[in-house]
């Protein structure tokens, strides 16, 4: 029975590859402004909360958030604005004034240099 | 993470060829100040999803747009840069190190714990790691948890110097003891095998309290503890150990690690010990520990392809033990077999083969497969008086994993399946015992983490088995945190086993009891399997007070036994062994609270109460031999490293042992034994890196346990009983080492 769930699910990941445009397993990397650990599980929690998004993480020093994504079921700038609602901005979607005042002070990553 | 960028950016180079292509050179000082390339500097457009990372010689290429003006280049120790690009030629850029202050601040505020509880799991894990086990410097395995309040050291008996284990209240054949995830301390090797580990060699323990994953089987009953052993591409290319005690110990420790090329390296563990002097503290003519020799030799190969996902280990160990215990006068080339002096030699050989295979998809980085091979070799020869005990035991395991998620990566799953042979032949006494035990299972084990305060592992796993039949082993963890403060765990699972009767109970061997195996099925040794259920709840609370972290943890388990092998200690003339037929269990308490008193200075405090009670043939009772109460304290400090990384390290640790229910004998008729403390301290001087020495002494306190062996001068008479043992037979005991590293 294991075996037969192996087997599908390769046969899965290989159909995955073969896919050219709108591929079940999409890998890309955004850049989404933050700061720290706190930022790092908001992130990648929001992300994953995403139908069709299978795996985020976004790393610390370079702000830059590495995503795999069903793109059949989900458009990247739809993950993208759900990041910017939860208080961080990306490189299409800006927070709202109000989300980024309730972050945390660690959260709390320089807007002025965002808009030069 | 580094290469997905890479990915990325191999994806989206085929796409722009036709564009402008800005390239560059990113360097850093090292620290004899000399321009270097840095190899794996992040480097993209600011606000842009278009990044790279340097290559070898430091170069990147991105593509260029109008929109992007501010280049940023960032490394984990840089400050990063940020750089606003006016044209498009090629650049230089140098990033300045900021280490010296980070590594300023990691020491002040923030030291690594060694000993991590987990936060994140769902299973209650602790992690030791080889900082920690620096604590006890002696020897091997079994005296790694000395410093530990989850496991309890306890000595087996008064002539073989072995230590036994026991946690949740259980001894070790309850706790799936596995090396590197493969099970290890199992079958022959049950009985001195924590001893068959030097402790050097091992890289970091974790503990499962509760049944843990099935991934490893289904043998768990209380727990599981695996140990890490270095690997190759993280060690130090020369290591050396040398330890000796009062006792007439000695240790000598080589690691060798080989860098081959960018994939394979390679290390030579090489492990002997001795011990040459007879000691007689107690004045009962008995050697208080044995007379020792062992060969153990490991060779280690690490294959890395980062690229593209995969990864190996292959094995290979050789052990040789030699063991002489019993009267100060006995020479086993005249006395062997005769009845003049008792004596004991225990000879094991043992060889052990491993081979694992990992790949991770490159383009899928939560999904991988596994396969795990192992086959070893156990031949243990020996006599205790005129007992005989011969035991070989040859065993083959393989098990493939495969991992990945449903959905996203909150939901992950493990699958699999394993397979296992044992043979067995055994000479007791007269008797000789031969059988073969295979099993081939499957298994699926889902984890969910909503990534914030709750998570859950829940297994399943079926098995056929030649003896035990077909069976299912669930097993469910929990975590739930509320506040970020409080994590509150919960665990129930089954597990089972075939008690090895002989192997597991080795002292019986030194003694003048008869065997009395009460056989009622068509089970190995006539008994049944053992069966229990194992539930747990665990509560932890991290706190700050007065500005200091601390960490308070209170776990409560009980295991019931559906069916179990008691072992009857209580008739002085015979050892009985005989299917449960009422109730047992073990339930364990423990609080342990762990606080930093001031910088670097910690303290590490636990109580913990057991209840451990089986239906034995006469009555219901408390199993012998095991506190019921037990403290355990250990107070550690360390300096700050000068600039050499000098320093000192200070650690000390105190264990209360409570009263323990004695089997009637001779001279102990329904009584408790005393309650005692044991003391250890040890001292490390730290000078560089490379070298370091250290001293201490273990039972400070010098405890010892009155009239260890039973009628120790008629050894050949009906009374002699060298198993009754609960605390050391050997007192004070000091020592020094020191270690030598080459990075």
């Amino acid at each position: 029975m294991n075996k037969l769930i192996i087997v599908i699910i390769c046969l899965f990941s290989f159909a995955c590859f073969s896919q050219e445009k709108k591929s079940k397993s999409e890998k890309t990397s955004i850049y989404v402004s933050g700061n720290c650990e706190h930022c790092q599980m908001r992130i990648t929690k929001t992300a994953l909360s995403q139908k069709g998004v299978k795996y985020a993480t976004w790393d610390i020093p370079s702000n830059q958030l590495t995503l795999i994504y069903n793109a059949r079921k989900v458009d990247l700038l739809d993950i993208q604005k759900a990041i910017a609602a939860s208080g961080h901005d990306t490189d299409k979607f800006k927070a709202s004034n109000q989300v980024y005042e309730e972050l945390p002070g660690c959260c709390k990553y320089d807007r002025q240099a965002e808009e030069k | 993470m580094k290469y997905s960028y890479l990915f990325l950016f191999l994806s989206l180079s085929l796409n722009v060829t036709a564009q402008n292509v800005f390239e560059g050179q990113v360097h850093f000082f090292d620290d004899n100040k000399n321009k270097q390339p840095l190899e794996g500097a992040t480097v993209y457009w600011d606000n842009s999803s278009i990044g790279t990372v340097t290559d070898k010689s430091g170069k990147f290429s991105l593509p260029v747009s109008e929109k992007f003006k501010i280049l940023v280049i960032s490394y984990l120790g840089f400050d990063t840069l940020k750089q606003h690009i006016h044209n498009y030629d090629n650049q230089q850029f140098l990033l300045t190190s900021n280490t010296d202050e980070q590594l300023d601040e990691v020491v002040v505020s923030k030291q690594k714990k060694t000993i991590q509880k987990s936060y994140f799991e769902a299973q209650n894990i602790v992690t030791v790691n080889s900082a920690e086990l620096l604590k006890a410097a002696c020897c091997n395995l079994s005296e790694s948890f000395e410093t530990n309040p989850s496991i309890d050291v306890n000595f087996s008996d008064a002539l073989t110097g072995t230590k036994q284990i026991k946690m949740l209240g259980l001894s070790s054949p309850y706790l799936l003891i596995t090396e590197e995830n493969i099970p290890m301390i199992r079958g022959a090797s049950q009985a001195y095998g924590l001893t068959f580990t030097p402790g050097t060699w091992v890289e970091s323990i974790q503990i499962t309290k509760g049944t843990g994953s099935v991934v490893n089987g289904f043998e768990s009953m209380a727990g599981q503890i695996n140990a890490e052993i270095h690997k190759p591409l993280s060690q130090p290319t020369l290591f050396v150990n040398v330890y000796s005690s009062v006792d007439g110990r000695n240790e000598l420790n080589t690691h060798f690690t080989q860098k081959i090329s960018d994939k394979w390296s390679t290390a030579l563990f090489v492990h002997g010990n001795q011990r040459t002097q007879k000691n007689d503290k107690n004045n009962d003519n008995f050697s208080d520990n044995p007379l020792s020799k062992q060969i153990n030799l490991l060779n280690r190969w690490q294959y890395i392809d980062a690229e593209k996902g995969w990864v190996g280990f292959a094995n290979i160990r050789y052990m040789d033990d030699h063991k002489q215990l019993g009267s100060l006068n006995f020479d086993p080339s005249i006395h062997k077999n005769s009845q003049l002096f008792w004596g004991s030699e225990i000879d094991t050989r043992r060889w052990d083969s491993s081979l694992k295979i990992g790949y991770v998809f490159p383009e899928l980085p939560y999904q991988s497969l596994g396969l795990q091979m192992s086959y070893s070799q156990h031949d243990q020869q020996s006599y205790f008086g005129l007992n005989t005990y011969d035991i070989n035991h040859q065993s083959f395991y393989a098990s493939f994993l495969f991992n990945s998620i449903i959905g996203s990566v909150k939901s992950k799953f493990k699958a699999g399946v394993n397979f296992m042979h044992d043979t067995y032949d055994e000479q007791v006494v007269l008797d000789s015992y031969k059988r073969t035990d295979y099993s081939l299972g499957g298994y699926f084990e889902y984890s969910y983490d909503n990534l914030d305060n709750f998570s859950l592992v829940a297994g399943i796993r079926a098995d056929s088995h030649n003896t035990l039949g077909v069976f299912l082993t669930p097993r469910l963890h929990a975590r739930y945190v509320v506040a970020e403060k409080n994590i509150f765990r919960g665990s129930v699972g089954s597990g089972r086993r075939i008690a090895n009767i002989f192997a597991e109970n080795q002292p019986l061997f030194a003694t003048s009891r008869t065997i009395n195996i009460n056989s009622q099925s068509d089970g190995v040794f006539g008994l049944n399997s053992e069966k229990s259920w194992n539930y747990g709840l665990s509560y932890r609370r991290i706190f700050n007070l007065f500005s200091r972290p601390g960490d308070l943890t209170v776990d409560y388990y009980e295991t019931h036994f559906q069916n179990q092998v008691v072992v009857d200690w209580d008739n002085y003339r015979e050892i009985s062994f005989y299917n449960l037929d009422g109730k047992s269990y073990s339930k364990s308490f423990q609080v342990s609270l762990d606080y930093e008193l001031w910088n670097n200075l910690d303290l590490r405090l636990a109580y913990k109460n057991y209840d451990v009670k089986t239906q034995y043939n006469d009555s219901f009772k408390q199993r012998p031999l095991l506190a019921k109460n037990r403290l355990f304290g250990n107070l550690s400090y360390e300096t700050y490293p000068n600039d050499n990384n000098a320093l000192w390290r200070f650690d000390t640790t105190y264990h209360q042992v409570g009263k323990q229910r004695l089997p009637n004998t001779v001279i102990y008729n329904n009584e408790f034994s005393d309650s005692f403390s044991l003391w250890n301290a040890q001292i490390t001087r730290v000078f560089s890196n490379r070298f370091e020495i250290y001293v201490g002494g273990e039972n400070l306190g010098n405890y010892r346990q009155p009239q260890a062996i039973i009628d120790s001068d008629n050894p050949f008479g009906p009374n002699f009983d060298s198993s009754i043992v609960y605390g050391p037979i050997f007192g004070r005991k000091l020592y020094a080492g020191l270690r030598y590293t080459i990075l």
